[in-house]
Order: C-alpha cells, then structure tokens, then sequence
C-alpha cells in the first residue's frame, strides 16, 4: 500500500470549506434557499450542494430571479438542467412590472436593476419566507465583496450594514437571527474567478455555452459588446450590429452585459485567459458604472 | 509543456492563508500591491514562456498608485484607511494564497483577531525608521494568542535607513527579545523597501549583506502541511444523511486526526462505540480521510448519532467537561454583563454558558495582567466558564479546531466574545518535547534560554568572586551583600571556603595543589548555578594568580567579577576570628598565605576595595552591580 498523502491541493481545500458551509447553514436554518443565477459561479455552487449531501438529495430548493431580461440562451440552459437533474427549482420574477413594461432601454439600467432584480429577489425572499439564502458572490469579484463575512446579516428589510458586520472567526458561524431577519450565505466567499474555472474543467461541470468564445452578432456600445439577443433591442442599435469572436466573462441581463473579444472556445483556452487577464470581470458589467461605489449601494439596498 | 499538463500541474498547488499587520503608515498596502501584482507578471510570464510567439505585454515602467487598488468601502475611501477585515487573492506557479489585511488601529483588534484566526502566517510589518514600537508588540501578541505557527517581520522602509545592516539588526535583536516568552515557534526577518520592491518578489543588490529569502520565495516554500494536527481524531457531527430508511451517514469535516475504514470509533456524548463502515463522498470512496476534509462518514452497527455529537477514537478522546479555562476576546460594542447567560457555539454544539469568574485581564501593550470587573471592547482576559451541558474539547494550542468557541447574545444575537480553551493541567503537565529541543538536550543545553531567565529574575547570572588575605574581612562583605541582595530581590547562591570544604571538599587540604583542586570545583559549581540563572557570591582566599585566572576562564571572563579586599597582614592577624594564624605561627598548619606561602596581589580585578573601610565596602558593591545592569538588569 501507498504511504498516505495529507497533502490537500487549493481546490480541494476550498470544496472542502464551501462543503461545510453549505451543510452548516442546512443544519441550522429553517429555511434556506439557494439562489441560482445560471452563471458559472452558481453551477459551482449546485455542484458543491450535491456533494454535500451525497448519497441524500439537496435539502433546500434553488431560486432563480428572472429579470426577464436574461439572455435566451441562459433560459434554455436552466430548464434543462433543472430538468435533467431534478433539481426542486423555483423561479420568481417581479410580476407586476413585467407586465408594466420594465426594461433598461425603456428605464434606464438603474430603474431596471432595482425593480427586476433587488425589489424581485425581495419579494421572491418574503414570498417563501426564506431565512437564509445561499448566493454566489465571490470576495474576489469587488472591492465591496472583499469585506464580505461569509455569514451576512441582513434585517428585516434585508439591508446590509458594512458598519456593523458580525466577527467571524475560525469557522464557526454565528447563525441566530430573530423572525423576520435573515443571512445571506456565501459559501464560495475565497474562490476566485481562475479557481471557479479550474474546478469547472476538473469536475467537468456543464455551463451556458455563451462563456464560449464563437462569432455571434453583437453591437459595440461604448467599447462593450452587447449581444443582439432578441428583437426587444431597438431597431436603430441593432442596425449597428457586426459579427465578432466573442465570448461572456459573466452573464446577467443582456442588454447590461458586454462581451469580451476571445478566441478562448474550450475550457482549457478559458483558464489560461484567466491566468493572464489583467482586468477585473466586473468591467463587463455595465450596471456597475452608474454612479461611485454602486455595487456598495445596491447591497446595502439588500441586493446580493 | 502542452497547456493541459500545465493547468493539471496549476491546480495541484496548495493554499496559504497569511495575515498582514501594521499600520496605514508602514506600507502594508504597497506591500500587498506588489505581492498581488508583482507575482501576477511573474506568473503570466511563465506561462507565455509556454507558447512560442507569445505577445508580451510591457508592464514595466506603469506606474501603478497600489493602495488605491486595494481601497474599499466608500466609508473607508472618505477616510483614507482600511477599518475592517479585507480578503485578497493572489496566485504564482507553485502556490495559492489568501490574504487578510487588517488595520492597525487599537480599537481594531477585533478585526485583526478575526483576520487572524484562519491564517497560516502573519507578516507583521515595521517602518525601520520607528523600529519596535508598541502597535508591533500588540500585534504579535495577538498572533500568539491565535496561535500562529509562523511569523515573519517585514522591516520595511529600510531605503529611508540607507540600507543599513546595523539598524536591521538592532531591530530584529529588539524584536527576538520581546517575542521569545511568547513560544511563536517559527519567526523570520525581512529587510525591505516596498516601495522600491525590494526583498518583496525579487533580492535586492542595496542590500548585499542580506542572504535570507526574498518575501516572495519565502512565502512560496514554507511547509505548513505539518502544521495541521493529524494525530487526535475529532469529527463533529454537522448533519445526518438520509437518503433512504436504511442508510444513514454522518456528514462533517474532519477538525483533526486521520480516520480510516475499519477504524474503531466512539461517539461522544453517549460513549457507544462502533467501527467506520465507509468514508463516502460524492467522488470516491477514500480509505482514509484527514483535516480539512469534508466527509460523510457510515457506521457498521445502527447507532444514534444526531448533530453535535463528536466521532473519536475510544484511544484518544478530547476532554469532556462543562467547565473550563479559556481566553476572551471581548468583541462587541457593549461591555460584558457577568449576569448574561450567553448563547455558546463550540464545533457544531450550542448550548448556553456563563462566566464563573474573570482571573485576570491582560494589557496587550505591556503583557501584564490586571485584574477588571467586566470586559470591554477589545478587551482580552482570562476567564472560566461553565456550560448548560458537556463539551467535548482540546485546549486550543493543541488544537485550534476544538479549542475555539464564539459567545452569542441571547438578546441582541451578536457575536459578543470569542474564546480559546486552556488546557487547564498544562502548567503540571511538561509540554511534548520538540525536535530542536531534543537536540537541545542531548548536547546538554537548557530549554529556557538566557534572555528569559535574566528577565525572570531581573539580574545578570554572575559570580563575584572576592579574594583576599584570611581575617581580610571577606566573608564579613559577602554575608552582608547576601543579605541586602536577597531583601532587595535577587535571587543568590553563596559559597565561601568553610561550606564548601565541609562536604564537596572535605578531602582537600591547604596544600597548593589541593587548594587549587577545591577551587577548581567551586568554579565548576558556580558556572553551572550561572547557566540557571543565579547570581553567586563567593568567598575565597584564592591566592594564586594562575588558578584564578583558572576560575575566570572556567566561568567565563565576562560573567567573572573578581573583587579585592586589600588589607595588610597586621590588620589580618588582628581581624582572624578562626586562630589561623596563631595556629600557623605555633607550626600546626602549614600553607598559609602571608605565613609561609604567598599571596599574588591581583592585577585585573573589577573593584579594589579597603579592608579597613568596611562601612563603605557593601555600598561599592551596590553602586558597581548597578553600574554594569547585575542587579537589577533593567
């Protein structure tokens, strides 16, 4: 026999950590919820769930937040896996204002955000009454993430307060909340975006083939790519688009995310990109250029 | 190398977690910057080696602001400094790392304890120009008490110091002196300019007299696997695995120690044993399992095991106790009320406690212990607890995965204290012996070294040796300084020529060679009481030149005071209360310095002192110990 090696590798340690997290949080809420953005950092984060309590079934049921916006290929991905995989899946969006007509090139990427996205994810929350909520936000992402505790208080307005965070030391996790307060969860808080793609080529993990570089009709909006997705974009800023080697850092609402140019069409192309990328994923995301520190704002609102 | 064998090689790399301390005025931002950023270029050049016609990119000569990069919160971007816990990422070849930056401001040591509390390693920065100052103490005081195997000083600036070896030095001589009580096993010393990106990822040529590891290489290589403890098995329950009636495993992370298949188990607190059927995870079925794995174990027999509940082995189980001694940090905004039942999270147990007693307070800037009432913010004490049920623990040195517990506000749910477990019989136990110290000991060496025995007892280990003629009034001075020494607070051994000949030379008589052989082995003795710490007194005619230049050599010249009580024969002869010379004169004994044997007048002597003056003679003593820090050393 083998001397038996104690030697962990990064990825390892870190599933490990996201493992124990996760079944912390199932052990000791009452109501999680896990909530599931069909990016590749929430197909890390299904992945991790299914680990943790294999052979057993996940215990909590996944949520995701329709925006409406969403590109059509990130729809299609997520109904089929939920299909294929069984996962007990609940999909919310704001109602009222998709049937007002609520879009960003109708209102602004702001008023968007905030009605289709946060006022959604809030309602969705208190519509189920959840008391934890699992999301997918790495510290890595933004400057604002970086301070993130892994257990994140939010009151019963689901506000965050940056001022007045909970110690958390060790990983022993402060789970008592009074009714009506709630956490966000980030169970995969100390991965970065090279150890999210690295554990997705090692676990060989299905993602929304738009993270593939391919030529696709996109128009150049200000240096961002944005992708022609469906006839909702206006006439005279679709007239402008071109085909072009394209693929998503990340993927949010269409008409919000810009894509970057790559020739990167296989997963080992996409790690080794990241291993050289100078500029932060976040520079695809258009909503974060509003106004200074938006991304601190919109959490304190109670976004993600 | 193809680019798949290089990301399979990549991703086999292992995790560092390191802390940084110091303040906004040191450089710690520039420091990180350049790790972060610095290492990136390194890292991306590697791998564009990789590819023949890669386009590389210049990156030098960008002049880059490294603390705006690392700016967080708005708040904090107002004030221009960071107040909380940040986490950063970086990456090269041959590892991973994770970095807790936290600030040095008094009223964080919350964050720092935080920060702190998952790391491998802290790098503690010093502005070469201010040296050790009493932030860099605090510091380090809190990486001891969250047991940090591995520190390493950055002695940063050190371009403002003209690169100078001497103030390095002096800095890191300042540091060991402080850091030794603390039992921080491993600690290295960096001199470097962030700035100019010296010593930080590449040696620098303004330092050639450095021959160490830059931080970088330094970082990269340390070994920290050993660090983790394999030896005690503790598995504590998270949560029960059901997927069917029949099955059920138990799903947890491995806190410490190895468990295998077969391996026979006791779960705690019912004490029922059984044996691990399987070690079961999504991937594979290991036949083994070690920290920081998250598992799910299965059991042969059907035994109730429900969260909380700790899987050991019956041959190595933790103490199981609902009291026990631990050390506090005070967290919260609102100072302590000793009358609240707090809410205890300890492995995946809660349950409530209360404090029984505060011992003692410690003042992190001095490390001395006072006593307090109640705890404050930031405050860190020594108290003992007691829980509303058992705990099943490890003391924290031992263990930092079951000797770690948070306090919880029953009222306003806040983490209001987090506390590490004393080993409560540690100061009757001996600690297990390390490798070093082994060698330690068969070379003859003692386990406490000099600095610390000479800040115990507050004096230098020294022999004052005072020679002169028989009835010159030696014995007279040396009694006397005793005394006074003891009631001052020294802590003294006396020898003089009557004891010793009673019992260690009782077969010597006073002929030169025996003489010389009776002094030969007071010398050993007081060398030996020297290595322990003592400060000794000794009163010995010693006539001889040669022998006591012996003695000095045998002490050691520099621990070696020899003191001179000049006095002529008549003033002796009137003075003898022992009859020597009477007996001498009649021809009863021989050997008798200034009868029928010489006595060397000594030439290199610390102190000549008048054997007829003798009200001044104790007072000399004093004033000449002070003088040259004997007694008292500081």
């Amino acid at each position: 026999m083998n001397k038996p090696s104690y030697h962990i590798n990064n990825l390892r340690e870190l599933e490990a950590e996201s493992i124990h997290i996760i079944r912390e949080v199932a052990a000791e809420f009452e109501n999680p919820v896990m909530l599931y953005s069909i990016g590749k950092d929430s197909s890390v984060m299904v992945r991790l769930a299914e680990k943790a309590f294999y052979p057993g079934k996940v215990p909590f049921p996944l949520m995701h937040i329709d925006s409406k916006w969403k590109f059509s290929e990130m729809t299609a991905f997520r109904d089929k896996y939920a299909k294929e995989m069984g996962w007990n899946l609940i999909v919310h969006y704001n109602k009222k204002a998709f049937e007002e007509g609520v879009g960003p090139y109708t209102h602004g990427s702001k008023v968007h955000t905030d009605v289709m996205k946060t006022q959604a994810l809030l309602e969705g929350l208190n519509k189920y009454k959840f008391d934890a909520a699992f999301g997918g936000a790495r510290r890595d992402e933004e400057k604002s993430r970086a301070k993130e505790r892994i257990y994140s208080f939010r009151d019963k307005f689901h506000q965050w307060d940056p001022k007045n965070q909970r110690p958390e030391l060790w990983d022993i996790y402060n789970a008592k909340v009074q009714k009506g307060e709630s956490i966000r969860v980030f169970p995969i808080s100390n991965w970065t975006e090279l150890d999210i793609w690295q554990y997705i080529r090692l676990e060989n993990i299905p993602i929304v083939p738009l993270y593939y570089a391919k030529m696709r009709l996109v128009v150049n909006v200000d240096g961002n790519f944005i992708l022609v997705d469906d006839d909702r974009m206006p006439k005279e800023m679709a007239a402008k688009a071109e085909m072009r080697m394209i693929r998503f850092r990340t993927l949010g609402c269409y008409p919000l995310t810009g894509a970057i140019e790559s020739e990167a069409d296989t997963i080992e192309k996409i790690v080794e990109e990241m291993m050289t990328v100078t500029k932060s994923e976040r520079t695809t995301r258009v909503i974060d250029f509003d106004q200074e520190a938006s991304m601190e704002q919109k959490k304190r609102e109670g976004y993600f | 190398m193809e680019i798949t064998e290089f990301l399979d090689q990549d991703q086999k790399k292992d995790l560092l977690r390191l802390l940084t301390a110091g303040s906004v005025d040191d450089g710690k931002s520039t420091l990180i910057g350049r790790l972060l950023f610095d290492s990136k270029k390194l890292y991306e050049d590697q791998l564009s080696a990789l590819e023949r016609d890669s386009k590389r990119e210049g990156h030098a000569g960008e002049e880059i602001d490294y603390a705006l990069l690392l700016d967080g919160l708005k708040a904090e971007r107002e004030q221009g400094i960071t107040i909380d816990v940040a986490y950063r990422y970086f990456s090269t070849a041959k590892r991973k790392f994770i970095i807790a930056d936290t600030p040095g401001h008094e009223q964080y040591t919350r964050n720092m304890v935080t920060g702190a509390s998952t790391a491998n390693l802290a790098i503690i920065l010093i502005d070469a120009r201010k040296g050790v100052i009493t932030q860099t103490k605090r510091h380090t005081f809190l990486v001891s008490l969250l047991g940090i195997k591995h520190v390493a000083l950055a002695v940063n600036k050190m371009d403002l110091m003209d690169y100078s070896e001497e103030a390095y030095n002096k800095i890191c001589d300042d540091y060991k002196e402080f850091i030794t009580p603390l039992g921080i096993p491993d600690i290295r010393f960096f001199p470097m300019s962030a700035l100019k990106g010296e010593n930080v990822v590449d040696l620098s040529d303004k330092m050639p007299w450095y021959h160490g590891k830059s931080m970088l290489e330094y970082l990269e290589t340390i070994h920290i696997t050993s660090d983790r403890n394999f030896e005690d098995f503790r598995f504590p329950v998270q949560y029960v695995v059901r997927p069917g009636h029949d099955y059920r495993g138990f799903a947890g992370k491995v806190s410490s120690g190895i468990v295998k298949q077969g391996d026979d188990i006791m779960v705690l607190p019912s004490g029922i044993t059984s044996r691990i059927k399987e070690i079961v995870t999504y991937d594979d079925s290991p036949s083994y399992a070690f920290p920081p794995q998250s598992v799910t174990l299965t059991l042969e027999n059907e035994v109730d095991v429900s969260r909380g509940d700790m899987l050991v082995h019956p041959s190595n189980l933790p103490i199981i106790s609902r009291h026990f001694e631990a050390m506090l940090v005070w967290m919260d905004e609102k100072p302590m009320d000793l009358n609240t039942q707090f809410l205890i999270k300890h492995t995946t147990n809660n349950t409530k406690a209360r404090i029984d007693s505060i011992n003692h307070m410690v003042n992190i800037n001095t490390l001395e212990n006072f006593d307090a009432k109640t705890f404050q913010l930031n405050e860190i004490g020594n108290v003992t607890l007691t829980t509303a049920k058992p705990l099943f623990f490890d003391a924290y040195k031992k263990n930092r995965q079951t000797g770690a517990f948070i306090l919880i506000d029953p009222r306003t749910h806040h983490t209001v204290a987090v506390g590490m477990i004393i080993d409560k019989t540690s100061a009757h136990q001996t600690h297990r012996i390390t490798e070093v110290e082994l060698q330690k000991v068969a070379n003859g060496e003692l386990l406490i070294d000099p600095v610390q025995k000479e800040k115990r007892f507050n004096q230098k280990a020294h022999t004052l040796w005072i020679t002169g003629l028989h009835g010159s009034g030696k014995n007279e001075l040396a009694y006397t300084l005793y005394r006074e020494l003891f009631q001052q607070g020294a802590t003294i051994i006396l020898l003089d020529g009557k004891s010793v000949r009673a019992g260690l030379s009782r077969e010597l008589d006073y002929s030169p060679s025996d003489r010389a052989e009776h002094l030969r082995r007071v010398a050993h003795m007081c060398r030996l009481l020297n290595d322990q710490g003592m400060l000794v007194i000794c009163s010995f005619v010693s006539p001889d030149n040669a022998v006591r230049e012996q003695i000095a050599e045998i002490i050691g010249p520099n621990k070696f005071h020899l003191i001179y009580l000049k006095a002529n024969l008549d003033f002796c002869i009137s003075n003898d209360q022992y009859g020597i010379y009477e007996k001498a004169n009649r021809g009863e004994i021989q050997h008798i310095p200034g009868i029928d044997m010489q006595y060397d007048i000594p030439q290199n002597t610390q102190l000549t002192l008048n054997a007829m003056e003798k009200s001044h003679q104790a007072e000399t003593v004093f004033q000449y110990l002070e003088k040259n820090n004997i007694y008292p050393a500081s």
